[in-house]
């Protein structure tokens, strides 16, 4: 394991210095021709309609895997995402039907979210557990809870300010694609302009170097948790919005495509390498596929299987390409 | 060294009662509680109803302690399980042969296996991330061939629930055996040893010129069998096979694992720990039905369990 860190760690040093652009360029070109490719073999896929509904489901995509890719950067995972959307979700959804203030809808949701990524943060700091042991007894824990508080019920129907959120223009552009955007923005000043965001990918390069250099790693950890956890917030709103309707299961399959999209997008499981830009690219990749999968008449049971493959070959060439580096 | 030594020790049940860790504290408090709040608790009806839930949970969380040794994870397990259930429900309907069902669903459970092991343990893949990639798949697939149904079997397999020998019923035997195979595994084989080895100390093993990647892949291979084997049970029980039966399951394996005492680093596995920690499950899991709590929340008290568990480790410095 530890021979395997180190290498990883070599990798990303010359990954940075000698190639910094081409393999985000190359997810560019894997972009552009699955786009070549679906055109031709659907004609629905050209209309702005469909356009405009992949860009909305990548931005959804995207907003919960860029807290991941905060945590991931650090060699981390956080696989309660999907779970945290659940249960965010169903809360907001309840104090918006039951006081009608949306507002306070919205602060719960963003609350919830941030309270259980700061949980996460704890599992991981204090009680010192592998994050994926935490956060996947995190997912079961959310969904217990979840379960419990919608009590089997579902509910639908919310005030149309609050379902713009989801479906809603502005300037012509879908609202969650502007919101996605500015998390985009947002994200990458933090991780490519500040102090806090170096110290992350350190953090994940070099975890010792991080350590003896001073780094509060776990100050630092608690930030991309908690990120993560109120992204994942965030993320459930616009779901919520979109739906226009809640119950239990609600974030249930969403965690394994946001760490698909994550690893699509550029970002190495052993931290340190990856960037949020990578990871929309990625999430836009995603979405592609299951949206070719939609158009081409393919039963939606087969979407966990092909994102599983899809996860599987994303690894495989992570891994396979930093041999290749350090070779 | 400290690998050995903990794997010898585990051969002596009586002194690796004494060096029990913190879950030991945990089932006692958990039975005193249960007895206490939950009238029903101490029956021998009830009793048996532990044991019989526990089964399939404990044909998880032997194999698990195994992986665990070896600083890897199978998350796939409760999605394989529920595959390989609805694998042998529809063999069986199709064939009414239930030992070629048994052999499709330990087919599959296999396949899985050998496919986990052969990524971890050749392209060096981490072992999390592919086994939450095949649980996808499996999990899809489990989707696919069933269309989202159940499969009905009715009492075909209903003797192992409820045929009993000796005053045990048939599963608990299957448990028992299931236990003494892992056992030997574990103390009489160079399985045992290695698996700490690939864990503790991998140089070790290479220099010795071991074949790593046998028994790494091996010990996958037997995570992926087991669950297999565990669908017969499992869908004994049901009289049916559901594709997202026992979707989870790994997450209760892995808690009796972990409150057990074995640890993901440096290859310390505790095999008795284990068949507590699934005791302490089991009871726990019972205790809350009999107190009418949702099956939703019990999952959040397992998760209590183990960070109970692993801080009065870190109290008694056991870790």
């Amino acid at each position: 394991m530890k021979a395997r860190l180190i290498t990883a760690a070599e990798g990303s040093q010359r990954r940075n210095s000698a190639l910094r652009i081409s393999p985000l360029a190359a997810r560019f070109v894997v972009l552009l021709l699955l786009c070549v490719g679906l055109a031709t073999v659907s004609e629905s896929f050209v209309t702005s309609g469909n356009a405009l509904n992949i860009l909305r489901q990548a931005s959804l995509l995207f907003l919960l895997a860029s807290g991941l890719t905060l945590v991931i950067l650090t060699g981390g995972l956080d696989l309660s995402v999907g779970a945290n959307v659940g249960l965010a979700a169903c809360v907001a959804g309840v104090i918006i039907q039951s006081t009608g203030s949306v507002t306070l809808g919205v602060v719960a949701a963003l609350a919830c979210g941030t309270v259980v990524g700061l949980i996460n943060a704890t599992l991981v700091t204090v009680f010192r557990l592998p994050p994926f042991i935490a956060t996947y007894g995190m997912l079961w824990a959310l969904h217990g809870v979840t379960y419990a508080y919608m009590a089997g019920e579902s509910i639908h129907g919310f005030p149309p300010a609050f379902r713009a959120l989801g479906s809603g223009y502005l300037f012509g552009l879908p609202v969650p694609l502007l919101i996605a955007v500015a998390a985009l923005l947002a994200g990458s000043y933090l991780t490519m302009r500040t102090t806090r965001g170096q110290e992350i990918y350190l953090m994940g390069s070099s975890p010792e170097v991080a350590r003896l250099s001073g780094v509060p790693v776990g100050k630092r950890l608690f930030l991309v948790y908690t990120a993560s956890g109120l992204m994942a917030g965030l993320a459930a709103l616009v779901f919520l919005a979109r739906l226009n309707s809640a119950e239990g299961d609600i974030g249930e399959s969403l965690t394994l495509p946001a760490i698909a999209a994550v690893l699509l997008g550029g970002a190495s499981l052993f931290g340190g390498v990856g960037t949020l830009l990578g990871t929309a690219v990625g999430a836009v990749i995603l979405t592609l596929v299951l949206n070719g999968m939609n158009l081409l008449g393919i039963n939606a049971n087969w979407q966990p299987l092909v994102t599983g493959v899809v996860l599987l070959l994303a690894v495989v060439a992570d891994v396979i390409g930093r041999r290749g580096d350090t070779q | 060294m400290n690998a050995t030594a903990s794997v010898s020790s585990g051969a002596r049940p009586l002194r690796s009662v004494a060096s029990l860790p913190g879950v030991a504290w945990a089932l006692i408090a958990l039975l005193l509680t249960f007895a206490t709040a939950a009238p029903n608790f101490l029956t021998m009806g009830n009793v048996n109803n532990i044991a019989a839930q526990s089964v399939v949970l404990l044909m998880l969380a032997l194999p698990t302690t195994l992986v665990i040794m070896t600083e890897g994870i199978d998350m796939s397990l409760g999605a394989v399980l529920s595959l390989a259930g609805v694998v042998l429900a529809m063999v069986l309907v199709a064939s009414g042969s239930p030992l070629l069902a048994l052999g499709a669903a330990v087919g599959v459970g296999l396949a899985f296996g050998l496919a986990n092991g052969a990524l971890v343990s050749v392209l060096g893949l981490p072992p999390f991330i592919v086994t939450l990639a095949s649980m996808g798949v499996a999990q899809g697939l489990a989707l696919v061939i069933t269309d989202g149904d159940s499969i009905i079997i009715g009492e075909q397999l209903s003797v192992l629930v409820n045929g009993s020998l000796a005053g045990l019923t048939m599963s608990i035997w299957l448990a028992l055996a299931f236990y003494g195979i892992f056992h030997v595994l574990m103390h009489r084989t160079r399985l045992g040893f290695y698996a700490s080895a690939i864990g503790g100390n991998p140089e070790a093993l290479r220099f010795a010129g071991v074949n790593i990647r046998l028994y790494h892949i091996g010990i996958y291979a037997l995570s992926g069998a087991s669950a297999g084997f565990a669908a017969l049970i499992l869908t004994a029980r049901m009289s049916a096979g559901h594709p997202s039966a026992a979707l989870g399951a790994e997450f209760d394996a892995i808690a009796a694992v972990i409150v057990g005492g074995t640890s993901f680093e440096h290859g310390k596995g505790r095999l008795f720990g284990t068949l507590v920690g699934v005791v302490a499950v089991g009871v726990l899991r019972n205790g809350l039905n009999l107190m009418n709590v949702s099956s939703a929340i019990q999952v959040s008290c397992i998760g209590l369990l183990v960070i109970v568990s692993l801080l009065l480790d870190n109290l008694k410095g056991t870790r």
